[in-house]
């Protein structure tokens, strides 16, 4: 039965992404010059359209996947790296770097980035271990208002320097500036998610408890920390290359788990097909609506994100299972 | 009516009484009425010091500015204080105020539209009391709209609340941020610079308005505020008590909404002053009527406000802004809040 979904979902992902090629602000090149495109054509979609297309479905999918990961280590459904201050950490890292080399390769960026943002997950887990009230609606706030307050920093930071326009490259994200060479490191996430699909089942062990997992056999401390540091490379990097889509890590799992059910191997790839999915209708409607101008990702997926997340709040409110 | 009157009148006299024969309830009370003193003397204080400190070239031109600069930082940090405290008992929950339950991007949300609607060019030709009343009267109907709502729907579950609260106010956002994409430069940089909080520059007349406004909903709290004391019992022993529960509570809400609104369309958004206010003031004021905390509240508010912009302003010559401050304090001290109550 799975497979059936896996396979359709695939195809339609397939489908779509070949589709998209064919929308740019370059109206030469449309949806029926994609069979078979000329020379002068691919110039145009290779050194564009392929790679923006290649960092929609790798962003999309690693976040959805850092959103499930997290929601699985700390046995929460309204946890994910956008709302507990991983994506903040990542961007006041990205700051600190601007700041202390003047021209910083996207490299060092990304590996300050990532350093901050596993530093941020960590404060925001020793937080979750203290707090009174462990149900989800408490700890969402806490990860919320904890990722506020690292916003401000960076705003206080910035402000001092006059970057807070630079802020905006990194909290807003948009694949508008994705380019041949400017994209690559997004690869990274391929091979962490990797990690993370073997270490999937482990993960959900852990999230029942730190006894539990060591009566089962498994080293808490040290899956705890492969997983914090796969959720941060994944989280991080995209703030990097693309920037920040809020509620895409928490909606995306919580929608397909609420289909599929709870099988962290079973739902993980899935979860990875729906993310990228999501965020290239979202791209495409960003692209589209004020063609040949654009509208960033992060807005669309914020509005859409803001009403579903909004609806699994009430849901679970209205006593359905947390 | 009068009946009623004479009658609530003898039950505070009885109250009075009561009071009085107690010595440690006699002592109390002085302590309050001391601490409460010595709150009204520190805000003067801290007004003087904001208009005088290191007053260099024109005198009289620093004191036009600085009046009234001091003048909006009075009026917001009073109505602030003031409608948060209130708030917080209607609500019955120390964490939620007005702007932790998405007022403040309820504000962003209406600049836009009005911006997206009339296009700059109209928004500043217009007056700029015509604006501020197009913008206070806009908060005030979707303000009590939202609060309706949020307080009709879920009445029980205040978590679900603040949680909703927020992630309206993050929708707003993003749907701020999307008009402001789809408005020309010239439009987005009029919203820009109503969107942040400010106290450098107020208009004279615009403050004269506001400060009326704001006297005016004070005032028409002052007969409500024994009301709330019953009110904080909650809602059973409120009706029981035979207190008109929702009519206290609509019109409450009423003033509360009118407050924020006009000191939010004075200056901009502060999300995290009411609460750090509000709960400052119920630690400082051993109290629980709420004649002693709102006034307690206005006075911290004053304290917060003239004494945080002194600090950001003068000592720290501008190096920050006061609302990055009150953002970085409060979110904090919010997260502490969460973490530490048990009963929210």
């Amino acid at each position: 039965m799975r497979a059936v979904h896996l396979w359709v979902a695939t195809g339609v992902l397939l489908v779509g992404s070949y589709l998209s090629l064919g929308i740019g602000a370059a109206s030469s090149v449309g949806v029926a010059d994609l069979f078979p495109p000329t020379a002068d054509e691919w110039h145009i979609l290779a050194t564009s359209r392929i790679p923006r297309l290649a960092a929609v479905l790798l962003a999309g999918a690693s976040l959805s996947v850092a959103g499930l990961i997290m929601q699985r280590i700390t046995a929460n459904r309204f946890v994910s790296p956008s709302t507990s201050g991983t994506v903040e950490a990542a961007v006041l890292g990205i700051l600190i770097a601007t700041m202390l080399f003047s021209s910083t390769s996207l490299v060092v960026k990304m590996l300050i980035a990532i350093v901050t943002a596993i530093a941020g997950t960590i404060v925001f887990l020793q937080m979750l271990q203290r707090i009174q009230h462990r149900e989800g609606i408490v700890v969402a706030l806490v990860g919320l208002m904890y990722g506020g307050v690292l916003a401000a920093i960076t705003t206080f930071v910035a402000y001092q320097r006059d970057m807070v326009q630079y802020l905006d490259i990194w909290t807003t994200g948009s694949f508008s500036g994705i380019l041949e060479g400017r994209y690559e490191p997004l690869y990274i996430v391929l091979v962490v998610g990797v990690i993370g699909y073997l270490f999937a089942d482990r993960f959900t062990v852990i999230g029942m408890g730190e006894s539990f997992a060591t009566n089962l056999g498994l080293n808490y401390q040290r899956i705890l920390y492969i997983g914090l540091i796969v959720v941060s490379v994944m989280a991080a990097v995209v703030v990097v290359v693309v920037g920040a889509i809020p509620f895409l890590g928490l909606i995306v799992p919580n929608v397909v788990t609420l289909l599929l059910g709870d099988n962290v191997k079973k739902v993980l790839p899935l979860t990875a097909l729906a993310g990228a999915g999501f965020v290239l209708a979202c791209d495409v409607v960003g692209r589209t609506a004020i063609h040949p101008y654009e509208l960033p990702v992060a807005t669309i997926a914020g509005g859409i994100g803001g009403v579903v997340f909004i609806w699994l709040i009430l849901r679970s409110a209205k006593g359905a299972s947390v | 009516m009068t009946l009623l009157q004479s009658r609530s009148d003898r039950a505070t006299r009885a109250a009075a009484n009561l009071e009085h024969s107690s010595p440690e309830e006699r002592r109390r009370r002085r302590r309050v009425r001391l601490i409460l003193t010595v709150l009204g003397l520190a805000c003067l204080l801290a007004a003087v010091a904001y208009l005088t400190y290191d007053v260099r070239g024109s005198w009289d031109y620093a004191m036009d500015l600085r009046t009234r600069q001091v003048g909006s930082l009075l009026v917001v940090g009073a109505a602030v204080g003031a409608s948060s405290l209130v708030f917080q008992t209607i609500a019955g929950s120390r964490i939620l105020t007005p702007s932790v339950m998405g007022f403040d991007a309820l504000y962003l949300l209406v600049q836009t539209i009005i911006v997206f609607f009339f296009g700059s060019a109209t928004f500043l030709m217009m007056g700029v009391a015509e604006r501020f009343l197009i913008n206070a009267g806009a908060l005030v109907v979707f303000g009590m709209l939202l609060f309706r709502w949020l307080f009709g729907r879920n009445s029980r579950n205040l978590l679900v609340l603040v949680l909703v609260g927020i992630v309206i106010g993050s929708l707003f956002n993003s749907l701020t941020s999307l008009a402001s994409r789809v408005l020309s430069p010239n439009d987005f940089l009029t919203l820009q610079d109503v969107m942040f909080a400010t106290f450098n520059t107020v208009d004279g007349d615009l403050l004269w308005i506001v400060a009326v406004v704001c006297v005016v909903g004070l005032l028409a709290l002052v007969p409500l505020l024994r009301y709330l004391d019953v009110v904080d019992l909650g809602y059973d022993s409120a009706i029981a008590l035979g207190l008109p529960y929702h009519r206290v509570v609509t019109l409450t809400l009423a003033v509360v909404t009118l407050l924020v609104a006009v000191s939010t369309a004075l200056v901009g958004p502060m999300l995290f002053l009411g609460l750090i206010v509000a709960n400052l003031a119920r630690q400082v004021v051993p109290s629980h009527r709420h004649t002693d905390l709102v006034l307690g509240s206005v006075f911290v508010g004053i304290l917060a406000t003239v004494g945080g912009q002194f600090v950001v302003g003068h000592l720290m010559d501008n190096a920050t802004t006061l609302s990055v401050v009150v953002n970085l304090v409060g979110g904090i001290y919010f997260i502490l809040l969460l973490m530490r109550t048990v009963r929210l």
